[in-house]
């Protein structure tokens, strides 16, 4: 029974972990389905972190922090795709300028607006976070382990937003393989000279693709600060962005498959942060610092792993110019 | 990409970047100016913090002689068509070489130590640029991704080093003991002082001169050996390089192992010249600061060298300007580097086109006027 | 932007059949009157004005750069004209991007596909006209009306299979569906037989002749005379971004077409001294050849190359000719067989493309901006590559500047190259220039073996004839060369032995007097004969 309610609580944490992942993830789905490499997922995470945060802070509504940050993060897609779409600019470095950028002007309008030494204030008031659901019942069913443990602490507790990431999903998966832009979108990141020919506008198709994908970070970042941790702090988001990325490529674009490695991540990381200050078998106490980095490593040992053999979108990073 | 025309050299090399760090500057003041401060006051206050004084020249120099290292590692890397975002990791892991050497035999003269610590500092860079560059080349694995991995490895091991090994006994904060005396880079005041020339204290030290000389050996490197060249073939076009007969994984090594030794670097002026120990976090960004430099230089050693100059300035003018206006904070001169990288890298020919046809027409009115 | 799309879905499913070409007004399919399109100083359309009459096959023929490309991508909404009008059914027109080209019915098959790989022939018809926002009914729609299209004009495709595992001339098939989906009724074809066999251009022309007969224009774009001559009705001749004359097909020749199209009476044919070839320099034997995904493009192929002798290999493009050839270069590792250069096996010994220019085999590619020169560089530092370090180029790890630069100067001097500055961007010569420039190059190593790809692709009339003279001269001073090519003209000029590739094989092999069209076009088209003696 003790490990029972350990790997309930265990698979509980790497839902929360997951989902600020998965919804990154699948934002830069569909711009990499459009053929835009999105690096910037760290930055729009960033910056709508910290939009969330502030304006949670000031408003004292987290859903009014929710649209600030999806504004913020679709503010900072449309300046990649500026960038990447209008002017052809290299993909890579747009995205990572924007992720610089973000984290130099989050901590200076945070330390101009609150005097917080950057940080947003904490946010504690009502309503001013999302918290988690219970569903009826869960009380109750508490009290009979199995199934009840499973109900109250896996399906039910959960915040809002770990919902919606977990809706997105067969949505994503709908609306790529079931509607008209789905299939444009597709087409337009696996050869725009096609589509253009069809008679549909290459520069619109991937901004669109941009916007959703500034949407999800905007979800993204708000989860990261107004409900796994109240508030901003400088570099909150630690990478997250960009193992997202990497999950999207080990996911190999696939709505499904990407969910699969959001929770190989997420899991890892809630299994490496149970596991801080235990004595294990053979290596004893892990360093903190080795647990901390444990993603990271995983990220590179998977991406070594998949050994070139991509499924990616054929015209992935390639800017598009309509005269070859 | 292919451009219709060119812009004459010095508009290419000289006011282009120009306009663009105007650009990004003006954006950064309208930043300021949000922020309920007077853009025109800080703009005084950066200039004069960085140039105004004897001590800023230093700071600013100090701070450019990182930058150059980094920018050289950045642009040696772009040139073979590779971009590098692990510059800090790598920068990190160098350090670390040239802080065990420093440690390890401080006490011994510096001609024995300093060069030592060069290479160690140069192998650590390497190695740890190494990694991710095999990977790219024996298992595809994007080096873009990869190397932003290894800097957070990176960091994750130093910290690990330094708390739980290197830590001087008996404190606190996780830094190692200072460094031996033969293990300092003579500082510059001092130098110029024995020369004769009073200049005021600052950690600018020799490392500068270093710094200069990677820039020249980076320039024969890539446009003088035939490394160089084949470098920038498979850097231009990949295909063409495998018709030369020149090999991808040879390239991805070679260019990242050099791009990772500079990197290495960083450390004799950071950590020989101004910290004299190791602590948590020396590159402080400088390895992200290489990006917007090595692009604004456009990857080339002269206009990196002029780019890491100007950083410098930013960098110390930015340290006044928190200073005395206590609204901003160093954070700013970040957002600078991220405006810089996105007009120079992902925006570089936003204002090629207008400023050709402005060169065009000043060209025809003076010719109508003197004709 | 969708608006227009839209309109287009509408039009593709207004289930009352208008009657094809009769959609409203009167006049000629396809009118345009005094079109320009200048590039900087450079005229690519001057005062065009030409009439495409519905039931009407319409050639447009002209060299490389003679502005047909332009011209058709102006009809087609991907360049937009600097003057002129376009009139469709008497009714002037304003297209400024493809969809108003959609929605005026003109369809176009490019040269280089306009297909999505990964996606079927249906879901690549319905692309732009998907007729809703959720995706199940058009495709069925489309699924019905294709195979109403493929049966009414011969036009059979696996419709539920990738496109990317059809065959070329099955996808140019699926462009055709595409067009005739999006009730096209004014058709441009752009080269459409260059990647075609012999025998599938045949078929090509009998669905021309079937879209004619039910009232479309066909606008058929083409450098290739014999097939103006087989199928149009009327002919437009294009020089130097102009038309230089209109002839009603049967009243004309393919020589005075030629003229017209080249501005002067054309030259005999290349004379070369009879052959005499010597020993084998390069001998092949049993290769197979796989692509990145496995595929085997290249089988059991078996050949010598003799010095002081010319063979040519003929093909329809995507025949294993381009994967033979970066088989031999070095550039791709062969899965089986082995390749011996003057005596020496280089398969099993994996000899790359350096070691093997030392050897003495150079290669100027077929894809020449691709792969031949870098961008970039200037014309100095690309008549360097793949001998960089070559040790009069070098010293030490140096590279010796002045060398070089006088070197280029003089491989200038010797192959006509113009204008002759070395220190100018490789991109800043045309294409003859650029190619002369890579043939210089391929000379410098004193080779035994040259392997040419293409060897007048893009490149203008006055340099063809050099580098074709320039290739006989270094058979007669005994360099063994393979000249692979597309153009079965080209072949038949320059080759003394003469082989055939077809999906991957070998498939025919006949000395240069004895070759005769028909017979290379059956082999070309994998219809075997007698094969190889």
């Amino acid at each position: 029974m003790e490990t029972y309610t350990l790997i309930i609580l265990l698979l509980a944490a790497t839902l929360r972990v997951a989902t600020p992942l998965l919804l990154a993830a699948l934002g830069g789905m569909f711009s990499e389905r459009a053929g835009v490499i999105d690096l910037g997922l760290e930055g729009k995470l960033l910056g709508a972190a910290f939009a969330s945060a502030a304006v949670s802070a000031v408003t004292g509504s987290a859903w009014l922090g929710l649209g600030a940050g999806i504004l913020t993060a679709v503010g900072l897609a449309l300046i990649i795709g500026f960038a990447c779409i209008t002017h052809r600019g290299n993909q890579v470095v747009a995205g990572m300028a924007i992720t610089l950028m973000v984290g130099g002007l989050g901590p200076t309008l945070g330390l101009a607006w609150f005097n917080l030494g950057g940080q947003t204030p904490q946010l504690d008031g009502a309503g001013q976070r999302f918290t988690a659901l219970v569903w009826p019942w869960a009380q109750t069913a508490r009290e009979h382990p199995w199934p009840g443990l499973l109900y109250a602490e896996l399906l039910s507790g959960q915040n809002l937003l770990v919902y919606v990431a977990a809706l997105l999903v067969p949505v994503s998966g709908w609306i790529l393989a079931q509607t008209r832009f789905g299939l444009r979108l597709r087409a337009v990141g696996e050869n725009p000279h096609a589509v253009e020919t069809a008679g549909i506008s290459v520069t619109w198709l991937r901004y669109r693709a941009l916007m959703i994908s500034g949407v999800l970070c905007g979800v993204a970042g708000t989860y990261l600060a107004t409900a796994a941790s109240a508030g901003f702090v400088r570099d909150m988001t630690a990478g997250k962005g960009y193992l997202a990325l990497a999950a999207l490529i080990f996911g190999q674009w696939r709505p499904w498959p990407t969910l699969g490695a959001c929770l190989l991540f997420a899991f890892t990381d809630a299994l490496a942060t149970r596991c801080q200050g235990v004595a294990l078998p053979l290596v004893g106490v892990m360093p903190v610092q080795f647990i901390l980095a444990l993603p990271y490593a995983l990220t590179v040992v998977l991406l070594a792993g998949l050994a070139g053999k991509t499924l990616a979108p054929r015209a992935l990073g390639i800017p598009y110019a309509k005269d070859k | 990409m292919s451009r219709s025309s060119a812009l004459p050299r010095w508009a290419e090399w000289g006011l282009l970047p120009l306009i663009n760090l105007g650009v990004a500057l003006a954006l950064a003041g309208g930043v300021v100016a949000v922020l309920g401060e007077s853009p025109w006051v800080a703009v005084k206050l950066l200039v004069a913090g960085a140039f105004g004084s004897q001590e800023g020249i230093g700071y600013t120099l100090y701070y450019a002689t990182n930058f150059i290292f980094t920018g050289l590692a950045v642009a040696v890397a772009y040139q073979a068509g590779l971009f590098n975002i692990g510059v800090e990791g790598q920068a990190y892991v160098g350090g670390l070489g040239v802080g065990l050497v420093a440690l390890e035999w401080g006490e011994a003269h510096p001609l024995l130590v300093l060069p030592l610590a060069m290479l160690a500092g140069a192998l650590g860079g390497a190695a740890w640029a190494w990694l991710p560059a095999w990977l790219q080349a024996r298992r595809g694995s994007h080096i873009v991704i990869t190397t932003i991995m290894f800097n957070f490895l990176a960091s994750a091991l130093v910290t690990y080093l330094l708390v739980n090994v290197l830590i001087k006994p008996g404190q606190q904060s996780p830094e190692t003991r200072e460094f031996g005396p033969g293990a300092m880079m003579p500082a510059m005041h001092e130098v110029l002082g024995a020369g004769g020339i009073a200049f005021a204290a600052s950690p600018w030290n020799i490392a500068f001169g270093l710094a200069l000389m990677a820039a020249v050996a980076v320039w024969v490197l890539i446009w003088r050996t035939r490394w160089g060249y084949a470098w920038r073939v498979a850097g231009e076009n990949p295909t063409a390089a495998i018709y030369a007969g020149i090999a991808p994984a040879r390239v991805i090594i070679g260019s990242m192992v050099i791009s990772g030794a500079l990197a290495g670097g960083l450390g004799l002026n950071e950590l020989l010249g101004s910290q004299h120990r190791i602590l948590i976090d020396f590159p402080g960004g400088a390895g992200f600061v290489g990006i917007a430099v090595a692009l604004m230089g456009r990857n080339h050693p002269a206009g990196i060298v002029a780019a890491a100059v100007l950083f410098g300035g930013l960098y110390q003018g930015g340290a006044q300007l928190s200073f005395d206006l206590p609204r901003i904070n160093r954070d700013m001169v970040v957002v600078i580097q991220g405006l810089v990288i996105l007009i120079c890298g992902a925006l570089g020919d936003i204002f090629h086109a207008p400023l050709l046809a402005m060169l065009h027409f000043w060209g025809r009115a003076r010719r109508s006027a003197t004709g | 932007m969708n608006g227009s799309g839209g309109s287009a879905t509408e039009r593709g499913f207004s289930a009352s059949a208008v009657p094809a070409g009769a959609r409203g007004a009167s006049g000629p399919a396809l009118e345009l009157r005094g079109i320009e399109k200048r590039f900087g100083t450079v005229y690519a359309n001057r005062a065009i004005s030409m009439v495409v009459e519905r039931g009407s096959v319409h050639g447009l023929i002209g060299e490389n750069g003679a502005g047909k490309s332009t011209l058709m991508n102006i009809v087609y909404g991907f360049q937009s004209a600097d003057a002129g009008e376009i009139l469709v059914n008497g009714r002037a027109v304003v297209i400024g991007a493809p969809e108003a080209a959609i929605a005026a019915g003109i369809g176009m098959v490019h040269q280089h596909f306009m297909l999505v790989e990964t996606f079927t022939a249906v879901e690549n018809a319905v692309l732009g006209v998907e007729g809703g926002l959720q995706l199940a009914g058009g495709l069925a729609r489309a699924r019905r009306e294709l195979a109403r299209l493929a049966g009414e004009y011969g036009l059979e495709v696996p419709l539920a299979t990738p496109v990317a595992e059809l065959t070329v001339g099955l996808r140019q098939r699926v462009e055709i569906l595409k067009a005739l989906y999006r009730r096209a009724d004014i058709l441009i074809l752009d080269e459409p037989t260059a990647v075609l066999t012999p025998g599938e251009a045949t078929a090509l022309f009998g669905i021309l002749r079937r879209l004619r007969s039910e009232g479309k224009a066909v606008i058929l774009v083409t450098h290739k005379l014999r097939e103006i001559m087989a199928i149009t009705d009327r002919v437009t001749v294009m020089r130097q971004g102009a038309i230089v004359g209109e002839f009603v097909t049967r009243e004309t020749s393919v020589g005075a077409l030629a003229e017209k199209m080249m501005g002067r009476a054309v030259g005999g044919p290349l004379e070369k001294p009879p052959v005499q070839p010597g020993g084998t320099r390069l001998a092949v034997r049993d290769l197979e050849v796989r692509d990145g995904q496995g595929v085997v493009r290249v089988r059991r192929v078996s050949f010598d190359l003799r010095a002081g002798e010319i063979v040519g290999l003929a093909g329809v493009s995507g025949n294993g000719q381009t994967e033979l050839l970066g088989a031999l270069a070095g550039m791709l590792a062969p899965s089986k067989g082995t390749i011996s250069l003057g005596g020496r096996e280089l398969v099993a010994a994996k000899v790359g493309p350096r070691e093997r220019r030392r050897l003495g085999l150079a290669h100027v590619p077929e894809d020449r901006l691709g792969m031949g020169v870098v961008a970039g560089f200037s014309a100095a530092a690309n008549a360097i590559l793949g001998y960089h370090d070559r040790p009069r180029y070098t010293r030490g790890p140096l590279l010796r500047m002045a060398v070089i630069r006088e070197e280029c100067i003089q491989k200038m001097a010797v192959h006509d190259v113009r204008p002759a500055a070395p220190d100018l961007r490789i991109t800043a010569f045309s294409g003859g220039n650029q190619q002369k420039l890579v043939l210089a190059r391929e000379m410098d190593g004193e080779p035994s073996v040259l392997l040419v790809g293409q060897p007048t692709r893009g490149v203008d009339i006055g340099a063809i004839e050099f580098i074709h003279r320039r290739l006989v001269a270094l058979r007669d001073a005994g360099k063994a060369i393979l000249v692979v090519s597309v153009e079965l003209e080209e072949i038949l000029g320059l080759a003394d032995r003469i082989l055939v590739m077809n999906g991957g094989e070998i498939v025919g092999e006949v000395a240069r007097g004895e070759a005769t069209e028909a017979q290379l076009g059956l082999w070309m088209a994998g219809v075997s004969g007698e094969g190889r003696g």
